[in-house]
């Protein structure tokens, strides 16, 4: 029986566990994936935003600013890269040029700092490389870049360290609320008892809220796809490039990241599935039309590898983080779309506080407050270098060689708290396998590392749990392990 | 840390017949660095037939075609580290590198030859839509999966792109028990040779499908469908001309790069066409001292060529040091130009005083030619027009020029090769 | 009277070749541009032959498999003979280049010969 049980280990989930992680309290993930991050927090614009596009008075806007000013200090905690690149709203059309006034005075009221629209000039000589067309821009530089995985990683593993217990490919498959007053939760991994619920599922939510109340949520998957660019081009725009929003959201964006490449996208496409994270031509098509229309002559055959995410929309765009009506102790932390990943420390923060208020909880006093992140080997000096191999010979190993990660760092992931157990968990920790040449060169490297390492054969190891295998049996007819 | 005339990164067939060339021409003072764990670079993986037809004259697999250099150079006594990842090579030709033995540390070297070889084109690079599931490997990759770790990919299989790694493939793997469904190839003709073709699909009774594509990738988890569609001239897929098959695996054989990291940090300058340094007759970049050999410089189809082009690379590195490490003069330098059908030429420039008595220059087209000219111009006058029956993407071209043709045209400013009707 | 297409294989340009036979005899071959066609044709109709490249099984070495080959040519129809008894042989390390893995393969009178070295573990 836990306190507490948190559904879903993304973004939002993990900045609820690390937050509740400070009290006394009880806490398990329980996330139906293997690994933290799986799903909307892994493929979106790992934008930080800065707060000017959400409805004065919202949730969104409050929470978006709020995480905004708390993520330089949660960066410092955690030991995760974060940059405030600052942003800008561009603006084409001489006749839409009000639209970044309007925009302007509703981020003012939001409360984001420093705003200023930009003259055609200005902007041309902070971006070169915008178009020609350009007729002003809104300029905010709180706008910032993040890497969403080491974000959710970080506050995961920390919250792990802190005493919460993660349950990795644990899907939940029925809520009810016992007559010992329990939450029963049923999962494909036997049955999970906890005084209060946090549903946040992701495009999952409106499934699990809909366990539990009769008042039915509907969550749209909205799908964004994305094309990210080489390194080599990374420097091509510095600021995140934003058109003037529509209805459908923040449009496409063209941004360095935080790791040096540039991303360009999403599209905004309805599709009612929530697995659908599969790109089409269409939208891959539409997302280098739309993003050259404020950046000129795009290096698309810089491209190297293009993907699709699913935002959690709700019809009323709005985050939902309160407590169910007709379900008490059970709590949506829902339709968490754009801007949930920049709100994310405040939303952890948010219910937290509540959870805190309704159940009395106290403050540990071992509470550990930072994370030391994986030792990066990238531009570090000679004598640093030599300094680490000495101490272990693994840093000398090139296993990466386009994004140059040692094998001393995959160990490193392998081995910290809610360590990588698959080529996407090492992946995402490391970076190795996220270069040009997309995992080709390290794939077999990093086989052999899990396989030593965690004792899983070859067939055993998967790109990212499941049934993602990369290799089906031995050749010859062998048997593995024989 | 020991000092070194010549340091070679990449211990492929391109370094090794590098460093063969160069201790044959009398340098004692080589090292090969090799980031894999043994010297013969992808030709360990490459285990089919077909190697060294040119060099030895006898038909070799992939590793008995690298052990033959190999064995050289450890005949020869030639220097060299394994598992070791060159990071760096400064334009003072400094090269940094690191292992676990030695950590980080830095040679000055005299020359640099580079022979880093090339890599594949992966699937993002193809903006092929879809999920992005397991399942879906670059053709090499699945290459050292079964050959090296002896590790089946899966059992059905799509393979996209008909390059010569692609129809391998499809062989090896029909050989290991798997069903190669279909071959699909976006261009009109297969980059493959014929003889590939015929021994790795048509053996095998695998269908090759030219002017298609992959349009869409099915499976969240694992691969479990790939859609392939016809193109139009514009190599964009015709509606309704979709046709999807059931698989486990993708695999990716759609071009190889040049890999070239290094050297444009270094300041090598690099052609567009061919993703590679852009050299003079000595095959040495616009920094000098700094040679280029193999695929790392333009990619070659046969392993021979390479190697041979590689001992160039060698012998002009020991020279230079030998001449005293002296920057290349700039005058008598003719211009090579390639046009109208030639897409490229290695070399670029010609130093006519630096050049030998014979000059291989190596290019190839950008479509298929039948019954064409392989034309070379001096300057404005036609000296070469040699009728080919065929002239195809996918095979290296090549011209000899004689040292003495140049130095008779004085004034000569450009040589230009290009692909005639008539 | 029979007639067989090939493409050959002396080229890029792969003439598509149409041998006539009859009883097993080659009577005529066409549509090549060059004697290199029908040099081929005569010999892929009557007589074909690959080599074959796989792996073997290693035990005690450095690796798992050696590469491995048909020291010459075998009869095409014979290939997945062959490959079923290199996929049964297993050798012991080390292994040298040219060593013989598999005496008689598939009962063609070939040996399958090493084709890299394999040091002991």
């Amino acid at each position: 029986m836990y306190d507490v049980i948190v559904i879903g280990a993304g973004v939002s989930g993990c900045a609820v566990a690390r937050q509740l992680s400070r009290y006394d309290v009880n806490v398990c993930v329980l996330e139906k994936c293997e690994d933290v991050c799986e799903g909307t927090s892994k493929a979106n614009s790992a934008i930080v935003h800065a707060g000017f596009d959400a409805d004065e008075g919202s949730l969104m806007a409050k929470l978006n600013v709020k995480g905004n000013a708390m993520m330089d200090d949660l960066a410092k905690d955690l030991d995760i890269p974060f940059k405030r690149n600052g942003s800008m709203v561009v603006c084409i059309h001489k006749e839409e040029l009000d639209g970044l006034k309007t925009l302007y005075e509703r981020g003012v009221k939001n409360g984001v700092p420093g705003l200023k629209i930009l003259t055609r000039e200005e902007a041309l000589e902070m971006e070169p490389n915008l178009s020609d067309n350009v007729e002003g821009a809104l300029f905010a530089p709180t706008g910032g870049i993040i890497c969403p995985f080491e974000l959710t990683i970080a506050m995961a593993e920390n919250a792990n360290v802190n005493g919460v217990e993660f349950r990795f490919n644990t899907r939940v498959e029925d809520i009810k609320k016992g007559e010992d007053g329990l939450w029963h939760l049923r999962t494909n991994n036997g049955e999970y008892t906890a005084k209060y619920v946090v549903n946040a599922a992701g495009v999952y939510a409106d499934k699990i809220h809909n366990m539990v109340s009769e008042d039915k949520m509907h969550i749209i998957e909205r799908r964004g796809d994305y094309c990210l660019l080489d390194k080599e081009v990374g420097g091509y725009v510095s600021h995140t490039i934003f058109p003037q929003p529509t209805k459908y959201g923040k449009g496409v964006l063209v941004t360095p990241t935080v790791h040096g490449n540039l991303l360009i996208g999403p599209t905004a496409i309805d599709i009612e599935n929530k697995e659908g994270t599969a790109t089409t031509a269409q939208g891959l098509n539409e997302v280098q039309a739309k993003a050259s229309e404020n950046v000129k002559n795009l290096p698309m055959r810089n491209v190297i590898t293009s993907f699709a995410g699913l935002r959690a929309h709700l019809e009323r765009h709005e985050f939902v983080i309160e407590e169910v009506k007709d379900a008490p102790c059970f709590i949506d932390v829902a339709g968490i779309e754009s801007p949930g990943l920049s709100a994310s420390p405040a939303i952890g923060e948010m219910v937290a506080d509540m959870l805190k208020d309704k159940m009395g909880l106290k403050e540990k006093e071992n509470f550990i407050s930072t994370r030391k992140g994986i030792t990066r080997t990238e531009g570090l000096s000679i004598e640093e270098m030599n300094e680490l191999i000495k101490k272990n010979p693994a840093y000398g190993t090139i296993v990466c060689r386009c994004e140059s990660i040692t094998e001393g760092e995959i160990l490193d992931a392998i081995h910290r708290p809610l360590g990588a157990r698959s080529l996407d968990g090492v992946k995402r920790r490391t970076r190795a396998g996220m270069g040009r040449c997309q995992a080709g060169f390290c794939s077999p490297r990093t086989m052999e590392i899990l396989n030593r390492e965690l004792g899983l054969t070859y067939e055993e190891i998967t790109k990212s749990g499941g049934k993602s295998n990369i290799v089906i049996e031995r050749t010859k007819g062998e048997v593995s392990g024989s | 840390m020991k000092t070194y005339d010549i340091v070679i990164v990449g211990g492929g067939p391109a370094g090794l017949a590098a460093a063969v060339a160069a201790k044959e021409a009398g340098n004692d003072s080589i090292l090969i660095l090799e980031r894999d764990h043994e010297l013969g670079g992808i030709l360990n993986q490459c285990i089919h037939n077909g190697f060294g037809l040119h060099t030895f004259k006898e038909e070799l697999t992939g590793p008995e075609y690298a052990y033959r250099f190999i064995k050289q150079v450890l005949d020869l006594g030639i220097e060299y580290k394994l598992n070791t990842m060159v990071m760096d090579i400064a334009e003072d030709k400094t090269v940094t590198a690191m292992n676990r033995e030695d950590g980080m540390f830095q040679i000055p070297a005299k020359a640099v030859i580079l022979a880093m070889g090339c890599r594949e084109r992966p699937r993002g690079a193809l903006n092929i839509p879809g999920y992005r599931p397991a399942g879906i490997f670059s053709a090499g990759t699945a290459q050292r999966l079964v050959n090296i770790e002896g590790y089946m990919p899966g059992r059905e299989v799509v393979i996209l792109g008909s390059g010569d790694i692609g129809l391998i493939m499809a062989r090896r793997m029909t050989l290991e028990g798997a069903k190669v469904k279909v071959v699909a190839e976006l261009m009109p003709y297969s980059g493959g040779l014929k003889r590939n073709i015929v021994q790795c699909l048509d053996d095998y009774g695998i269908p090759l499908k030219l002017s298609h594509t992959v349009v869409d990738i099915e499976g969240k988890e694992h691969v479990t469908a790939v859609t392939i569609a016809e193109v139009g001239p514009d190599r964009k897929p015709i509606p309704g001309t979709e046709e999807r098959y059931t698989c486990d695996t993708l695999l990716l054989s759609c071009g190889l790069i040049p890999e070239n990291e290094l050297s444009r940090a270094a300041g090598v300058s690099m052609s567009p066409i061919t993703s590679g340094p852009v050299v003079n007759e000595s095959l040495e970049t616009n920094i000098p001292g700094v040679f280029a050999c193999g695929n790392v410089l333009h990619v070659h189809d046969l392993v021979d060529y390479v190697s041979e082009e590689a001992k160039r690379a060698g012998q002009n590195a020991v020279k230079y040091i030998n001449d005293g490490c002296k920057k290349a003069e700039n005058d008598n330098v003719i211009e090579l130009v390639a046009t109208e059908g030639a897409r490229y030429t290695v070399p670029s420039t010609i130093n006519v005083d630096r050049m030998d008595d014979l000059l291989t220059v190596r290019f190839r087209v950008g479509d298929v030619y039948k019954d064409s000219f392989v034309s070379v111009y001096f300057d404005d006058e036609r000296v070469m027009h040699n009728k080919k029956r065929i002239i195809a993407p996918g095979e290296m071209e090549q011209i000899i020029l004689k040292k003495t043709q140049l130095t008779e045209k004085a004034g000569l400013k450009k040589i230009t090769v290009k692909i005639e009707k008539e | 009277m029979e007639t067989r297409e090939l493409t050959c294989i002396g080229c890029p340009m792969g003439c598509m070749l149409t041998v006539t036979m009859d009883k097993g005899e080659v009577i005529e071959v066409k549509g090549n541009t060059c004697p290199k066609g029908d040099i081929y044709a005569r010999k892929e109709v009557v007589n074909p032959t690959r080599i074959v490249t796989s792996t073997v099984k290693i035990t005690g070495g450095d690796k798992e498999r050696v590469s491995c080959k048909t020291e010459s040519d075998i009869p095409k129809a014979k290939i997945f003979e062959v490959m079923k008894d290199i996929d049964a042989a297993v050798v012991a390390a080390p292994a040298q280049i040219g060593d013989v893995l598999i005496e008689n393969v598939a009962g063609t009178g070939v040996n399958v010969i090493a084709t890299r070295n394999v040091a002991k573990a």
